[in-house]
């Protein structure tokens, strides 16, 4: 199954897709902590360790996995919290409105990190 | 005063008063009035054959009476003893019910009944099991092998001490698979009874909403369980107040043997709540304040577990010779201590939650505070096996109320006759709802039409609405009804007398007199909880009096029915069922079968366990 | 005793309103909430709430108790009054008919949506199924559910979604079929419980634990679930 283009349909792929990223970012965060614990941190050492291809790899699936566990994450708390019940007839709009503007976000967080990992906007 | 209100009261406000005669209609093939065991059973029978079915109940089904049934459902079906027989079942409950059972349709509950539990097990009921796999069965009050020559048996079919919830709830489950129509929170009011006194249906109070329809049916069926609380302290749920047989007698329909009220041993002292039967059945035994084992005294061979009217009167009469237990010497103590945690965890969890919660006391360490409490209405609206309503021709012989039947605790069949056993109630309940509703599908498979209902029809069926509607001043439905459950629980307990029953039946009609001009302070339309109070008053009443004047009436001591002015068993004279009609306030005799098709006739003899 | 209770009838009242009473009776903490809304009833008889067994196995007087959720009958008063003070309110996040009793259809719906009754589309034998003790053991714990809706109307999640979110009595008794060894409709039930919303909007947070009155533990019924729904979908 095709994970992200599943959100909304799938509540099993979207419950594995948001562990198995959650995973990915933790262990993402332990190694790049690791790093910054490792040794005192300047510029060209940091440009060095993220430069390197295996580094470039891991971000890019850590990019990604943010980006689908944040975007399953706004998903669910737009679809608890934008209901007719709080926000009366115009909830479907203003569901619409925010899911835009979380997807908007989320592409924003996707393409940028992205762009600077692979040294598009060098 | 105790009470201060801080806000101005709500003023009386009068909704608009019934018109009967433009009473909006719904029409059914069936109509069951009642949503517990026997009703959600006939229901069902009734919806699989694909006739038009409604289960109109006061409460959602599941809130039923059957749901606090604890111990099982006592059955032949060779689990625990692969040489069981029906026929021994058959004879245990003639034995129990002092003879007034009648034996053609204790044969038929008690042979067909194995297929009727085995239909709950394939709907799912969560029976206990053997290590074999098949429905654990325990040992009850009343029960032998062999036509009472094999010592005890354990016949009762068991889902741990939540049967009758597994029950309700499956039978429920089982009725939404297969499309019944619910009318859940509706009331119903009374029959509507045409002018050849037959069944048209009921005239019902949708109570959500206020709403009145006159619910039309070919066949109506009452299920509506018994009337427990017509006593002050009762095992029974508080919405148990006999609203069947209490249309049935306004309805100017007879009741039989409602004189016979069993009074269940471990009704939990104060609370009344039930502590089953089963506890015994697991090995517990009842104790006085000196920790005799008392029950050895009164019935040697079953000792605690001699049938429910043995035990309570034992029970009552240790606590009067002084050897009751507690403060004021007025109850005897349920040990199952000894038991040991695991047996009462695996086998009595509910038990435990009770005891604790009730009593204040944790069963595996303490014993349990128990009294005699009213517990099951033996009598109720005479019906033939197949669940049809009878009441007497001229000639004074059974005839059938056209396209009425009752089941359950609501009907008398009889197979309790004066004292029901222990786990028969729930075979009762299905074995007797499925068999009306194969009546009522052959019936319907023949034809019937809709039977025909005037405008006085209708009226008489809403009179009580419009009469408590009208009322203005009077006394209070509360203080009624507490002074009908003291008097009822004085007078009408395990021993009863002659004069002090003759003074009830007085007072009885004093407050016939009360209640008919008592006051409905809420008049208000959306679940109006006070209007039902009232209608279930009245129903109350028309109970109460009939089981004291039947009650002064039978002159003997059997079953639960225990005189001490009269305290033998008198067959010359009342070897037959009581039947009371409304209206004269008659008493009048009815023969019990003594015909069962396939065995022997069972010839009353002293009852000993 | 200070009582605040909820009152409303929706002919006379544009809203609900809150009614404080005072109650002064010898021994007061003893008795249940419910002998408590009785003895408030004998005198306004006007007082609307739902009660059936007063035993806590029928299920019918779910309320909320100085914000707690639970059975009047089994909640001695001296456990949930607070200085002297209870506040009675119906059931949160259903709809009010009148005082304490809510309409309980959106609830029985999520309930009657997880098909809750056994199926086995084999022709059944002349007597019952057998079933070994240790797989009739997994029912404990599940069959016991009275449906009072102290849980579901506890959960946040059944708040916000009523009618997508199965909530924990459905899910309760989703599992008790779906652990039954004679029920064989496995598949199909899983199928209708893997959209986001049935079962994965259980956020564990267990309040439902905490309010059930029968000591059950929907949210480990849900984990169970939920972990028959990986090992499916691997």
């Amino acid at each position: 199954m095709t994970p992200v283009a599943s959100l909304g349909r799938s509540g099993l792929a979207d419950f594995v897709l948001q562990r198995a990223t959650a995973v990915v970012l933790a262990a993402f965060a332990l190694c790049v902590l690791g790093w910054f614990l490792a040794a005192p941190v300047n510029h060209a050492r940091l440009a060095a360790f993220f430069g390197t291809l295996p580094m470039r790899a891991f971000t890019t699936l850590a990019i990604l996995a943010l980006a689908a566990h944040a975007w399953i994450g706004m998903w669910t708390v737009g679809t608890d919290y934008v209901r007719r019940h709080y926000f009366g007839r115009r909830h479907a709009l203003y569901l619409a409105i925010y899911q835009i503007g979380c997807a908007a976000l989320v592409f924003l967080y996707l393409v940028w990190p992205l762009a600077v990992v692979w040294g598009v906007a060098r | 005063m105790p009470w201060r209100r801080r806000q101005p009261p709500v003023a009386e406000r009068f909704a608009p008063v019934v018109d009967v005669s433009q009473l909006p209609v719904m029409e059914f093939d069936g109509v069951i009035v009642g949503g517990g065991g026997a009703g959600l059973r006939a229901g069902l029978q009734l919806a699989r054959s694909g006739l038009k079915t409604a289960v109109l109940s006061k409460v959602f089904p599941t809130r039923s009476h059957t749901v606090s049934a604890q111990g099982g459902i006592t059955c032949a079906i060779a689990s625990e003893d692969p040489d069981d027989d029906w026929r021994w079942h058959m004879y245990d409950t003639v034995k129990g019910s002092d003879y007034i059972g009648d034996q053609d349709a204790i044969e038929y509950m008690c042979s067909v009944g194995p297929e009727a539990v085995y239909e709950l097990e394939h709907m799912g009921l969560p029976f206990t099991r053997t290590e074999s796999g098949r429905i654990y069965q325990r040992p009850f009050g009343g029960q032998s092998k062999n036509f009472g020559k094999g010592g005890q048996a354990s016949r009762t079919c068991a889902a741990e001490d939540r049967t009758g919830h597994a029950l309700l709830h499956t039978l429920y489950q089982n009725n939404l698979r297969a499309g019944t129509v619910f009318l859940n929170e509706w009331f119903a009011v009374d029959l509507v009874v045409n002018q050849d006194g037959a069944v048209a249906g009921v005239v019902a109070l949708n109570i959500e909403t206020g709403e009145v329809v006159f619910v039309k049916s070919k066949a109506t069926v009452l299920a509506t369980g018994g009337a427990g609380r017509i006593y002050a302290t009762t095992t029974n749920a508080m919405t148990n107040t006999g609203d069947g047989v209490g249309m049935a007698l306004r309805a100017g329909l007879p009741v039989q043997d409602i004189e016979m009220w069993q009074f269940h041993p471990t009704g939990i002292h104060r609370a009344g709540v039930l502590v089953t039967e089963g506890c015994r059945g697991e090995g517990g035994y009842l104790v006085n304040k000196d920790g005799e084992r008392f029950m050895e005294r009164y019935a040697p061979n079953a000792k605690d577990l001699a049938s429910r009217d043995v035990v309570a009167r034992s029970m009552v009469q240790e606590i009067m010779e002084g050897r009751g237990a507690g403060e004021n010497a007025d109850h005897v103590l349920l040990k199952l201590d000894h038991l040991g945690a695991e047996t009462i965890h695996k086998r009595l969890p509910g038990i435990v939650e009770l005891a604790k919660t009730f009593a204040h006391v944790d069963p595996v360490r303490e014993l349990i505070p128990v009294v005699p409490t009213c517990h099951y209405m033996m009598g109720g609206v005479p019906t033939n096996v197949h669940g049809q309503a009878l009441t007497q021709g001229a000639g004074s012989g059974d005839r059938v109320v056209e396209g009425l039947y009752a089941i359950g605790e609501a009907a008398c069949v009889s197979v309790h006759g004066a004292n029901r056993l222990g786990g028969n109630s729930l075979l009762d309940l299905v074995v007797f709802g499925r068999a009306a509703g194969l009546h009522i599908e052959e019936t319907m498979r023949q034809g019937v039409a809709f039977r025909a209902a005037s405008e006085t029809d209708l009226e008489r069926a809403g009179a009580r609405l419009v009469r408590w509607d009208h009322s203005v001043g009077g006394e209070s439905v509360a203080k009624l009804k507490e002074e009908l459950q003291r008097l009822m629980l004085v007078n009408f307990n395990v021993f009863r007398s002659g004069e002090r029953m003759r003074a009830s039946i007085h007072q009885l009609a004093e407050l016939r007199e009360r209640i008919g001009q008592a006051h409905l302070a809420d008049k208000s339309r959306v679940f109006n909880t006070a209007r039902l109070e009232a209608l279930e008053l009245d129903n109350l009443l028309e109970v109460a009096e009939a089981t004291a004047i039947v009650a002064e009436a039978r002159t003997e001591s059997r079953g639960a029915h225990a005189r001490d002015d009269y305290t033998e068993r008198d067959d010359e004279n009342w070897l037959c069922h009581s039947l009371f009609f409304p209206g004269e306030r008659r008493v009048a005799k009815r023969a019990v079968n003594f015909a069962p098709k396939t065995v022997d006739t069972f010839a009353p003899t002293a009852r000993s366990y | 005793m200070r009582i605040s209770l909820y009152r409303y009838d929706p002919d006379a009242d544009a809203a609900p309103r809150m009614e404080n009473l005072e109650l002064d009776i010898p021994g007061v903490g003893d008795l249940m909430v419910l002998d408590l809304l009785e003895r408030l009833k004998a005198i306004d008889p006007s007082i609307a709430y739902r009660r059936s067994c007063r035993e806590g196995v029928c299920g019918s007087d779910g309320v909320n108790m100085n914000g707690r959720n639970g059975l009047a009958c089994t909640t001695p008063v001296s456990e949930v009054a607070r200085r002297g003070k209870l506040t009675l309110r119906p059931l949160p996040g259903l709809p009010v008919i009148r005082d304490l009793v809510v309409d309980m259809t959106q609830f029985y719906r999520q309930y009657e949506k997880i098909k809750p009754f056994l199926q086995n589309e084999d022709p059944p034998p002349a007597r019952e199924r057998l079933q070994t003790p240790e797989d009739r053991e997994k029912l404990n714990g599940l069959y016991e559910c009275i449906l009072c809706a102290c849980c579901s109307t506890s959960c946040p999640s059944f708040w916000w979604n009523p009618e997508k979110f199965v909530g924990p009595a459905g899910l309760l008794q989703a599992y008790r079929f779906l652990a039954d060894s004679r029920d064989t409709a496995t598949e199909e039930r899983l199928a209708e419980l893997e959209d986001p919303f049935s079962v994965f909007r259980c956020r564990g947070i267990m309040n439902c634990v905490s309010a059930c009155p029968k000591g059950l533990n929907p949210t480990r019924a849900i984990g169970k679930i939920r972990t028959m729904l990986v090992e499916r979908g691997i």
